[in-house]
């Protein structure tokens, strides 16, 4: 039973949007340099963010620290790129083949490594509730910066610059996107992906009907950290250089923003506030340049980052169930 | 009849509080069995302890002859044990007909990487799946409900939906605490209907938590009853209802 009801299955979408991504990657030259950053960022926000929904919105947990998976990944990728990297593609034989080859496996390496770490912190963690599972992923994604910051061999505090192993930006992480989205909504929409709903609405009832509430939510929480950790592979690989500083707690609220902007347990609303909180902070930089305002409103306009964290307070207060949520309904977690 | 359920010498005991004191009590296969008390009787603290909710301080539990005493909640459902809750819960979310979907997750087959190949073993066991809740919803009549949201249904709906979502996990022994709460006359004898209807279709054995005596009464084959956590009196509705150590229990002494 297809969720749509359409006569094309989940598959076959899936295979359209790479197809599409494929198309507009080979024009991926031609695109000024400043768009094509905000594009590749909406791009691994919605990786991000579509994650982490499985593990807040749909499961309705609380983690804080999902910048710290985004960091684990990165990290791997860098490490096997500055690493094995040249001597990898020598033996291999040199030319782009291998190049792509040591691009999937160290992006592959970074999701799993991420997969891992998850499944460590998940595992002792997730038998907390609300608050206390909130402060504890917090504190787990800042010993992971902090671990990283340390590690003089990945750079520490210096960061880490790599070369890229794969000159193409668009079509990978729109790829993985699309897979990401694909991943969360064909397991939440099976009988087993209902589970995770139980658990966000009634732990209780929910084990009374024969549900494993801890395997469920440390499922949620593991394939969230194998996707951020291959949104931190694919950001190490456009921009080159890492820097624990990049994957702090402020990281990590972005990311749960963009969530709960979204409506926890909606994933189109998600990936929809992904693309709005990439476009915004980088819009109102436009808006300051816009002449015909006055000079007052260009410099309001200029100090995005107040205007940004004032926007987001309005949107809390004026709509907290989300922006594309259609029923209201307020978490209870929350 | 062969014995389901046994409840051995259980004390449940709260720092210096016992809420139930060296329970010794046995359910057997196909029974109807109502268990009365005033309140604070500890009838809710021995529902969560045979659903492992809470852990007997001494004593043992055994379903089937296996103890269980010590098993997560949804190991103990496995086993065949369901039921529904005082304050109805069901899961706020989700339609009716995913209500009762969510309870089958406990015997599918699939598991993450089915649902997200999807092939043709995944899809039959959807469509199964999807069989057995409309029958189900059927039986109840609420079928033409199952796309509404769960908790928009009213009350008397809402606490039928919890049962069939407690028979979606195909168990051998139903708990059903207070069921009849908030009730008007003609919705309690409509659920004395359904009780006796699904216990006989279903072949099973239920355990029933309940303060209205008229129900109770009516079609319960044997009734225990529980003052502060003491079992003190046991037997059929008529040995009950005039048995002088219940009376005093829920009026109390003529002298007061």
């Amino acid at each position: 039973m297809t969720k749509t009801g359409s006569r094309i299955g989940p598959k076959t979408w899936l295979l359209i949007a790479a197809l599409i991504s494929f198309g507009i990657s080979l024009f991926e030259k031609r695109i000024d340099p400043y768009f094509h950053d905000i594009i590749i960022s909406i791009g691994i926000n919605i990786i991000l963010g579509v994650g982490l929904n499985l593990v807040n919105g749909y499961t309705g947990q609380f983690s804080l620290g999902h910048a710290g998976f985004m960091a684990v990944g990165a990290y791997v990728f860098a490490a096997i790129t500055a690493f094995i990297g040249p001597g990898a593609i020598a033996a291999l034989g040199g030319g782009t083949l291998a190049g792509l080859s040591l691009y999937v496996v160290a992006l592959l390496a970074g999701g799993l490594g991420a997969g891992l770490v998850g499944l460590m912190v998940g595992v002792p963690s997730l038998r907390l509730k609300g608050d206390y599972l909130a402060i504890v992923t917090l504190g787990f994604g800042e010993i992971i910066r902090v671990v990283i910051q340390n590690a003089d061999a990945i750079g520490g505090p210096r960061g880490f610059s790599v070369t890229h192993l794969l000159g193409a930006y668009f079509f990978p992480t729109f790829l993985c996107a699309a897979l990401c989205v694909y991943v969360v909504v064909l397991l939440v929409h099976s009988t087993y992906g209902r589970g995770f709903l139980t658990v966000a609405d009634d732990e209780v009832a929910a084990e009374a009907m024969g549900i494993n509430t801890t395997k469920y939510k440390v499922i949620a929480f593991v394939i969230a950290a194998f996707f951020a950790g291959i949104a931190g592979g694919l950001y190490t690989n456009f921009k080159e250089y890492i820097h624990p500083e990049g994957f702090n707690f402020l990281r990590s609220v972005d990311i749960v923003v963009i969530v709960i902007l979204g409506g926890m347990g909606n994933t189109p609303g998600v990936i929809a506030a992904a693309v709005l909180l990439t476009i915004l902070p980088e819009g109102l930089r436009y808006v300051a340049g816009w002449d015909f305002l006055s000079p007052q409103m260009q410099q309001i306009a200029g100090n995005r980052m107040l205007l940004y964290s004032i926007l987001l307070i309005i949107l809390m207060l004026t709509r907290p169930q989300g922006l594309f949520t259609r029923r209201s309904r307020l978490r209870k977690s929350l | 009849m062969k014995k389901l359920l046994e409840i051995d010498q259980c004390t449940v005991q709260f720092g210096g509080l016992k809420a139930v004191s060296d329970l010794d009590f046995s359910i057997h296969e196909n029974e109807l069995i109502g268990l009365i008390g005033p309140n604070g009787a500890g009838k809710t603290t021995v529902f969560n302890l045979i659903t492992g909710v809470y852990r007997p301080t001494t004593g043992d539990i055994r379903f089937e002859g296996a103890s269980v005493v010590g098993r997560p909640p949804y190991r103990i459902t496995a086993r065949g044990i369901a039921r529904t809750f005082q304050n109805i819960r069901l899961f706020s979310s989700m339609t009716v007909f995913d209500n009762v979907r969510a309870a089958c997750n406990m015997h599918l087959h699939h598991g993450i990487s089915h649902a997200l190949w999807r092939g043709a073993a995944f899809e039959r066991e959807e469509k199964e799946v999807n069989r057995t809740v409309s029958e189900l919803l059927e039986i109840f009549h609420l079928q033409h409900l199952r796309e509404a949201p769960s908790t928009g249904l009213p009350y008397g709906d809402q606490r039928r939906l919890e049962i069939v979502r407690a028979l979606a996990t195909r168990p051998k022994l139903l708990l059903l605490d207070e069921p009849a709460a908030g009730m008007n006359p003609t919705e309690k004898d409509e659920l004395m209907r359904l009780i006796r209807f699904t216990q006989e279709k279903f072949g099973l054995a239920v355990l029933l938590v309940e303060h209205d005596m008229k129900v109770v009464m009516g079609i319960c084959q044997r009734i225990a009853v529980l003052d502060y956590g003491i079992k003190i009196a046991e037997g059929t509705p008529q040995e009950v209802r005039s048995n002088p150590k219940v009376i005093e229990a829920y009026l109390g002494d003529t002298d007061a």
